[in-house]
């Protein structure tokens, strides 16, 4: 029972990665852009984070560090692709291949590096209640952040005007350029913002998750939230649900591991992967599922002409 | 009458806006009383479009000034130009598909109102003028009127001094026009001054009370239209008389393109379903299809087409060979051509040359033996020059980019294209759009000129004027269902216009 | 503020110019990277421009590293052409070296030459699965193939693993996670003595002329891109974008494969976790900063091969890490995205920040 509730406490924790980067990454493509450069996002603002923290021994200005890293990056992608027009999944793909290089390349001083001692996050009174309190009620801050930030989100795009604005210049830019609306700037914003979320999920990964620094460390979770906001079709809960059952996936696999079960560690190890290509697959074939919710001029340029 | 006013509501003084490869607006002069309603008329690429998007601040001109009563405006987006009273009702919609009639009427209006506000002001000010629309459904279950509308009622809650409409009618029925001018009288009649751009001179002659011409970007005349006829506005909007076209009596022979009980789900949640299709067109006629865009043109298109291959076997047929299920190369070799609506990105890619887009419908002509299928270069350069040269394409030759052609001359080259297949069958949708009135009689004439050569051809077009010109008979298309065929002898406005809403049943049994 | 205007054609110069502006751009920016580390610019630039040119064997090692490179970006070429984002080469490349590696531990002594074509072949068919299962996916569920191909470079990194730590590591091997030497017999054939370059080369050269012609002057390549640029157009034209998608994954997953064949069969001489060199990812970037186009490729191959080894020499000699080489590659990419903009667009520099 007790590693029962440990195993959910760690899925809550590894979810929460996924969450903020892919609400973020919500955001980010009801404007109408998709930002492949995740990955490379997270990793960058891993290592920022993760200095931050070494070198002020603060984590929330590793934190700010990560999101700033994270929406600094956003804001070079967004400038390529939303004034000088340039193909989103291209620039997307350099800004990852960008990431996974200069984060190595700063990161190699910080490889031996250790955080000072971690304190407990444990929430008095609640934490103390039987199989609840350990699998719930431990977590970090960010964690229980996060589940907000997907509340704020539900009630940012479906309950306030900015949010359909938003969604409108995602369904159709030339249409909310002709009712004079400033698209550029607010997909710039869009952007930023899934930036800086990818950020601080990169910065929890370093500096809660893990927490210590190494070449690569977010192997491919910035390519699973991008996953994430096509199996959710666009929809925040969903997003949050899925980010979960594949925080689940990944620490059952360790849970596995470490019960020795008798599979080789890689097939283990895959279930991530596979798991995403698998539910990637079931939810795509219904494009009537997807199109629905899908912000209609996502991936394709738009510049306000003549 | 309206030159009494004391002062104008609207002037726009010597405006002239160059782009990169022509002038738009060469010294532009405009003044609009307060109550009128003022046609802007001229042909595709006079300069109207420019022209609107100056007054309403979506663009900012090289030199001139716009003034609203009396005062120099300074407009510098679309926002501010609302604020000041001048409201457009754009000819492609500028709504969102997936919100709500309220949302939508919401996104275009300040920022200070509730959405609640704006629902119950909708409902009010759509009673007062007759429109009819309802505010909680999403905009893509709306039909194209049913669009305007929206457009309309958004655009009149701003209370505008200044109402500008741009090509209004080429989306509606023509009972919906009737409708839509009772709104405009009244609204004139409010005080309203309506700016209104159109290129149809029954439609100018009827509504409006003041008249600019634009040709080439110039003014070429201010006019009271109702003292006008077709041909003078005519002269005025492009230097002369429409060009008259030869009709000959001609022989039809066998059934070239026949469907049968043609029946498609629509598999897309926005698409439109297609129900028990029925016609066939006979070679040496050519058959129109009417009806407002929207209406399952696209579908019916793309089954004829074999871009789309659901139709169901044994439902289409080319001289009596099922064909159904058989992709475009293969309708080609058996004769079937045909020119999609689309120029751009569909009839034509826009980065290659000419010479390279002869490949898309011609390449059985230019390409080698498979399996290697070599391209020749050489012979792809020339079948693009001898289109070029026939059908009078302005060109930089074969090696032009698609893109950098006009619509008007890509029209041609790619109607050029079909046509110089020597096809046993031609599918045309919309042949003329967005193309000036010399390219548009020249591709009429084509068109003319292949069928008394023993074509079959079938033209899909939102313009009853080019159907009514060039058809021997007509259907309509309404809902995803086609009416039964009606001579254009027999066929008059009204009757096409009522079958476009559907009610063909109904006019029958009378 | 300044204004993009369309060109009514694309620029021809700024097509060829835009690459080199985009490396003069990244060269700045790395004389900057140095300048800041404390290390001596014009040191920091022989070490990746004259170094890896100045001598023959130097040029060797060159053309070893480009050999991959080559390969793989000419398969990716005719995938971006045809708007297929197939961005799992590494993937691909890392799946054809199990298959062909599994093909090559099957010599022995008494094996004769003839394993060498076997062993290329093992190599492509692999990489073809890897990147079937992509075009299986897309093509029956319309998965997307950057998220699918992306992952199953993961997939395929952890199969090596488990193969070198498992059924094939080296009994004689000191524990190590890796598989015996290959035999002899397996080795790819060398081009000249006292260097590492092989056949490969030649395969790749090949392949450059047979890419020209396939792309540029057949129909089914014409096909292809015509569906990358205009799909509309593709479909009106009947050209079956299934068999476009097909296509471009096999023939990417394909080369990818054979490089990934190529590479453990050749320089490296028997399968290591390290065999994933980034070489996948690298060829992405060779893939653009070449135009998309065969012999523009070959240049870019150069030029990525000179970053690979400049980075290992500023590795050994400046002290800078090894990752240098991503952030160069990464940013010549990103420089030549925006460059490119100056092929469509022309820019105008204005005063009034009104109209935008």
């Amino acid at each position: 029972m007790e590693s029962f509730a440990l195993l959910i406490a760690a899925t809550f924790n590894a979810g929460t990665v996924l969450a903020i980067a892919a609400l973020g990454l919500l955001i980010n493509e009801k404007s109408g852009i998709v930002n492949l450069g995740a990955e490379g996002m997270m990793l960058c603002a891993a290592i920022a984070g993760f200095a931050a923290v070494v070198h002020t021994g603060n984590d929330w200005v590793g934190f700010a560090a990560g999101m700033a890293a994270g929406a600094g990056m956003a804001a070079l992608f967004g400038v390529l692709v939303i004034w000088l027009n340039t193909n989103q999944y291209a620039t997307g793909l350099a800004l990852s291949l960008f990431g996974a290089g200069f984060s190595a390349f700063v990161g190699v001083k910080y490889v031996q590096e250790k955080l000072p001692a971690r304190p407990s996050y444990a929430i008095p009174g609640l934490a103390d209640i039987p199989f609840i309190g350990p699998a719930l009620f431990k977590q970090h801050p960010l964690a229980y952040i996060g589940i907000a930030l997907a509340l704020a989100i539900i009630w940012f795009l479906f309950k306030t005007r900015a949010g359909l604005v938003l969604r409108s210049v995602g369904e159709s830019p030339e249409s909310a350029h002709s009712l004079g609306y400033p698209v550029r700037r607010i997909r710039l914003l869009a952007v930023m913002f899934g930036g800086a979320m990818c950020g601080l999920s990169g910065a929890y990964l370093s500096i809660i998750y893990t927490p210590l620094w190494v070449e690569g460390m977010v192997s491919g979770k910035g390519w699973i939230a991008l996953a994430l906001t096509t199996f959710a079709t666009w929809r925040p809960l969903r997003v949050l649900f899925g980010a979960y059952l594949f925080g689940g996936v990944t620490m059952m696999q360790f849970h596995l591991q470490s019960q020795g079960v008798d599979i080789p560690s890689q097939f283990l190890s895959m279930a991530p992967y596979l798991a995403t290509i698998v539910v990637l697959a079931l939810i795509s074939r219904n494009p009537a599922w997807i199109r629905i919710n899908m912000p209609a001029s996502v991936g394709k340029p738009f510049y306000p002409g003549s | 009458m309206s030159e009494a006013a004391p002062t104008l509501r609207l002037e726009v003084k010597n405006v002239t806006k160059r782009y990169p490869s022509v002038v738009a607006n060469s010294d532009v002069n405009l003044r609009v009383a307060p109550g009128e309603i003022h046609a802007v008329l001229g042909e595709n690429g006079a300069g109207k479009s420019t022209l609107m998007k100056i007054i309403y601040g979506a663009v900012k001109p090289d030199i001139g000034e716009v003034l609203l009563d009396g005062k120099q405006s300074k407009i510098r987006n679309p926002q501010e130009a609302r604020a000041l009273g001048i409201s457009m009702v754009f000819q492609h919609f500028s709504l969102f598909e997936t919100v709500t009639v309220a949302e939508n009427i919401w996104l275009g209006l300040d920022k200070s109102l509730t959405l609640a506000n704006v629902r119950e002001q909708t409902v009010r000010k759509a009673k007062i003028y007759g429109l009819d629309v309802e505010p909680d459904r999403p905009v893509h279950s709306l039909s194209v009127g049913e669009r305007q509308r929206v457009e309309i009622v958004r655009a009149l809650l701003t209370d505008p001094k200044v109402l500008i409409l741009d090509e209004p009618t080429s989306v509606l029925t023509p009972q919906a026009v009737r409708k839509l001018f009772v709104t405009l009288r009244q609204l004139a009649a409010d005080g309203c001054s309506v700016l209104y751009i159109s290129h149809k001179l029954d439609e100018i002659r009827e509504l409006c009370t003041n008249c600019t011409v634009l040709r080439g970007g110039k003014v070429t005349g201010h006019v009271d239209p109702r003292n006008e006829s077709n041909a003078s506005l005519s002269r005025l909007m492009i230097g002369a008389e429409p060009p008259k076209l030869q009709h000959r009596e001609v022989k039809t022979g066998a059934i070239g393109l026949q469907a049968k009980g043609l029946s498609i789900v629509a598999d897309d949640p926005f698409g439109v379903t297609l129900d028990n299709i029925n016609f066939e067109v006979r070679t040496g006629e050519i058959v129109g299809v009417a009806g407002v865009s929207g209406n399952g043109q696209q579908e019916f298109l793309a089954a004829l087409s074999g871009e789309s291959t659901r139709a169901p076997s044994g439902s289409i047929s080319l001289f009596g060979n099922d064909i159904s299920k058989r992709n475009p190369r293969v309708r080609r070799a058996g004769g079937l051509h045909f020119v999609p609506e689309e120029r751009l990105g569909r009839g034509a890619v826009p980065t290659l040359s000419l010479a390279a887009n002869t490949l898309l419908s011609r390449a059985s002509e230019v390409v080698g033996k498979p399996p290697l299928s070599w391209v020749s270069p050489k012979a792809t350069a020339s079948l693009a020059a001898d289109i070029i040269k026939r059908f009078h394409v302005k060109a930089g030759g074969p090696s032009a980019e698609a893109k950098s052609l006009s619509g008007g001359n890509l029209q041609k080259y790619i109607v050029g294209r079909e046509i110089s297949a020597n096809p046993k069958v031609l599918i045309v949708s919309q042949p003329t759009w967005g193309v000036d009135v010399g390219a548009a009689a020249q591709i009429r004439g084509e068109l003319l000129k292949l069928r008394d050569e023993g074509c079959a051809l079938l033209v899909v077009s939102e313009e009853l004027d080019e159907l009514f010109e060039v058809c021997d008979r007509m259907h309509v298309i309404a809902k995803g269902r086609l009416s039964p065929s009606i001579n254009t002898a027999d066929a008059t406005v009204e009757k096409i216009g009522e079958w476009m809403s559907g009610l063909w049943e109904v006019s029958h049994a009378l | 503020m300044f204004k993009l205007e369309p060109r009514p054609q694309a620029s021809k110069f700024w097509g060829i110019g835009s690459p080199l502006l985009a490396l003069i751009i990244t060269v700045i920016i790395g004389i900057a990277i140095f300048m800041l580390m404390g290390k001596d610019p014009v040191k920091g630039l022989l070490v990746f421009f004259w170094e890896p040119i100045k001598s023959g064997y130097a040029l060797s090692e060159l053309a070893v590293k480009a050999t991959p490179l080559l390969l793989i970006a000419l398969g990716l070429a005719v995938c971006f052409r045809s708007n297929v984002w197939n961005i799992g080469a590494e993937g691909q490349f890392v799946l054809g070296a199990v298959t062909a590696g599994g093909v090559a531990l099957l010599a022995d002594k008494t094996t004769g030459p003839w394993i060498i074509p076997l062993i290329l072949i093992a190599g492509v068919l692999g990489g073809m699965l890897w990147a079937g299962i992509v075009a299986l996916l897309r093509d029956r569920f319309n998965a997307s193939e950057i998220l699918v191909s992306l992952m199953l470079v993961y997939v395929a990194e952890l199969v090596l693993s488990y193969m070198v730590y498992g059924p094939w590591k080296d009994p004689n091997g000191f524990n190590f996670p890796q598989s015996k030497n290959f035999e002899k017999v397996t080795q790819i054939p060398k081009l000249f003595d006292g260097t590492r370059m092989n056949v490969g080369l030649l395969i790749a050269l090949f392949g450059v002329v047979g890419m020209w012609i396939f792309m540029f002057r057949t129909y089914g390549g014409f096909q292809l891109q015509v569906g990358g640029l205009a799909p509309a157009a593709a479909k009106y034209a009947g050209f079956s974008s299934r068999r476009a998608l097909w296509t471009a994954l096999l023939v990417s997953g394909g080369m990818a494969g054979l490089a990934g064949a190529l590479e453990v069969a050749g320089p490296i001489g028997q399968l290591t976790p390290y065999v994933p060199a980034g070489y996948g990812f690298a060829a992405i970037i060779v893939a653009f900063v070449g135009r998309l186009n065969p012999i523009g490729i070959v240049f870019s191959a150069i030029l990525m091969s000179m970053f690979y080894i400049g980075g290992e020499l500023a590795q050994s000699r400046l002290g800078l890490p090894k990752s240098l080489t991503g952030v160069f590659q990464g940013l010549l990419l990103f420089t030549l995205l925006a460059c490119d903009t100056l092929i469509a667009y022309r820019i105008k520099f204005s005063k009034s920040a009104g109209g935008k």
